[in-house]
């Protein structure tokens, strides 16, 4: 016990845990403003997969990192229009369209890579962003670690949280992303287009998606790999039940998230010699379950999550 | 503007077509990655029509690619169609491997006609299993079952890892991770000389006769389509829901662990960790494409088989990458999602009302 509590007073285990914890905070918030709109996306694990691999690639094909970064949002936002396509308009089962997505993102995403790089056993590595270094404020003590040395992108994920939060709670847009997701026909009877807005909550959604995947290959490490989402995005979509659909909560879920992968990882080295490392490396996604599990009996689902809506059609 | 209005009636054809036209949009797709890849697509296809069936060989090789495509599309078929969202057949075809090389490499060493029902029972309950925790936590506390089974499937690999360094390693392995060999009499008997095509695939065909009828001409069929289609009206005709989810879940669960039975105790007679390259996610498509029928499995395998073995040969023989197959097997999943659409819906110009589609 003694351990884990010293464990926890170290400021390099903070700052590992906000940093597991970017990827996934762009994932929730991506899924959250999809479900929010009445769109369950399932194309989440593939959509990272586009993100990791285009951010990466056209950083190291001398797009520059915030280039990679545009990138690898337009791409997301690509796959997010085919669902949107596929599940508003047409109303088809998003469950499947998801799956759907995640298989061919990946499939594209794989191809891609190996066609460029046909021979390489280890891809090639970029520069990935940099831990910021702000005068005074990087060299505080704790939170001078913790905080204010992460990179950029930890910073955007951040700031994401307060704007979705913003824009959700705060303007007229987000009323209706969150009418059109609980009572789409109070929201067509204003005169708004349905389809408009939820199709533009889910490109948008996607696009954010795909940022936690760059993050991946252009910060927590500086290439790609096959495997290497592993399951982050279906620990998004329970996280967004657990922060039931709130912008502040999937912060606080991904940051628990996060410390406890970094709990888990220091653990192992302390521990490795009395419990098999695969305990250790099996626990994020048991911890995954078990969030949904606490949440799911109060969860308060967006009222036309999963139901299409048709003009015309009462 | 154009307008969507369902179809007075839905065309019988439409099953039968519709799966077909979208597995030809789907191939002739793939010559786009062909083109970018530099290739040249015609011979591209001619390669992968070689590779599937150009000789006995090739389509012994198809066929046993099939057989646990047909284990988890059935597996996957079953579950949609009461809407049970299993998405963990990967997992379960994990356990049902794990069941199969614990009973059969040395633990019971019994004649053929015991040891081989035995593995493919014992696999199956284990694959079942796997489906246990989900289903009760959905009925128990409204945990969606695709996240849990998700998850799982990431669970029970690294769990497998664990027992493939630990209590399953081989002892004569060479510190490779990787199980102890299957007696030889616990081992699907191969349907013909010198080739890997084995007897599992028979029990794959009967299965799926035997699960046609089952859903056609059973009581238990009408329930699993009245729990599917309309849940509350199930509950007012005295369907106990509970009850029929978990019925469904664990034949579901244990088809998808014979797929792993197949796979260790029908072709590599050990285990290993990369076992399947996702046989548990491509069953999904393959259930799609058959539209949820059993009968249909049979041939949405063959052609998922024949997309996977013919990429392998053309990727060998003219070096492009072999994830065009699970290229092509996406897009084959969504062009049959849209031809569902097409098939319940026609579009009509809103201002005449004139048909479009």
């Amino acid at each position: 016990m003694i351990d884990i509590l010293n464990i926890l007073l170290t400021d390099s285990f903070w700052a590992a845990s906000l940093r597991i914890a970017t990827p996934l905070i762009f994932g929730v918030l991506g899924a959250l403003i999809c479900e929010r709109s009445g769109t369950l996306n399932l194309g989440i694990e593939g959509i990272f997969v586009v993100g990791a691999m285009c951010g990466w690639m056209a950083t190291w094909l001398g797009a520059g990192l915030w280039g990679g970064i545009l990138v690898a949002f337009l791409c997301g936002a690509f796959f997010g229009l085919i669902h949107a396509l596929l599940t508003v308009p047409l109303g088809l089962s998003q469950h499947v369209s998801g799956l759907g997505i995640t298989l061919f993102a990946t499939s594209v995403s794989y191809f891609t890579y190996r066609t460029a790089l046909p021979d390489v056993s280890s891809p090639p590595r970029i520069e990935p962003f940099q831990p910021l270094d702000i005068p005074i404020l990087s060299d505080l003590p704790f939170i001078g670690l913790v905080l204010f040395q992460q990179t950029a992108l930890t910073w955007l994920a951040l700031i994401m949280v307060l704007l979705v939060w913003y824009v959700l709670n705060r303007t007229n847009l987000g009323l209706a992303i969150k009418a059109v997701g609980d009572n789409p026909n109070s929201v067509d009877a204003q005169g708004l287009s349905v389809y408009a807005i939820r199709m533009w909550a889910i490109v948008i959604g996607s696009a954010l998606m795909a940022l936690g995947g760059a993050f991946l290959t252009m910060s927590a490490f500086d290439a790609f790999f096959f495997g290497m989402v592993n399951g982050r995005g279906w620990v998004c979509i329970a996280l967004v039940i657990f922060a039931s659909w709130r912008p502040g909560k999937a912060l606080i879920g991904a940051l628990l998230f996060g410390a406890f992968d970094a709990l888990q990882v220091r653990l192992q080295t302390e521990m490795g010699a009395l419990v098999p490392g695969q305990v250790f490396l099996m626990a994020p996604y048991v911890l995954s379950i078990a969030a949904l599990v606490i949440a799911a009996r109060s969860a308060d689902y967006p009222r036309a999550l999963l139901t299409p809506w048709y003009k015309g059609q009462r | 503007m154009i307008r969507i209005e369902p179809r007075a009636k839905v065309s019988n054809s439409s099953t039968i077509f519709i799966p077909i036209i979208a597995a030809i949009v789907s191939l002739l797709f793939a010559a786009i990655p062909i083109i970018s890849a530099g290739a040249n697509p015609l011979i591209a296809y001619v390669e992968m029509a070689k590779g599937v069936f150009g000789s006995v060989f090739a389509v012994s090789e198809m066929l046993t690619r099939a057989t646990p495509l047909i284990f988890t599309g059935l597996a996957a078929a079953i579950a949609f169609r009461a809407k049970l969202w299993n998405i963990g057949a990967e997992g379960q075809l994990y356990l049902g491997a794990i069941a199969a090389v614990s009973v059969g490499s040395g633990f019971f060493d019994l004649p053929a006609i015991f040891l081989l029902p035995l593995i493919i029972v014992l696999g199956a309950c284990a694959g079942a299993v796997g489906m246990v925790a989900p289903t009760y936590l959905k009925v128990r506390f409204g945990a969606d079952e695709v996240v849990t089974t998700l998850l799982l499937n990431f669970i029970i690999i690294i769990f497998l890892q664990m027992l493939l360094e630990g209590p399953l390693q081989d002892p004569m392995g060479l510190g490779w991770p990787q199980s102890a060999p299957i007696l030889d009499q616990g081992m699907f008997p191969p349907l013909i000389d010198r080739m890997r095509v084995h007897s599992g695939l028979i029990l794959a065909v009967i299965l799926a006769v035997i699960a046609h009828f089952m859903i056609k001409h059973s009581v238990w069929g009408f329930k699993l389509r009245a729990v599917g289609e309309n849940s509350s009206a199930a509950k007012h005709a005295g369907i106990n829901i509970n009850r029929s989810l978990f019925g469904v879940a664990l034949l579901s669960g244990g088809l998808a662990g014979l797929a792993g039975v197949s796979e260790v105790a029908g072709l590599k007679g050990y285990l290993t960790a990369d076992l399947s390259p996702g046989f548990g996610y491509a069953g999904i498509v393959v259930a799609m494409l058959a539209g949820l029928s059993p009968i249909g499995v049979l041939i949405a395998s063959v052609f998922i088989a024949s997309v996977f073995v013919g990429a392998d040969s053309m990727s060998r023989a003219m070096g492009i990458s072999s994830f065009l197959a699970d290229l092509v097997v996406s897009v084959s999943l969504l062009c049959v999602l849209v031809g569902g659409f097409i098939a319940k819906f026609k579009i009509v110009r809103a201002g005449t009302g004139k048909k479009i589609l």
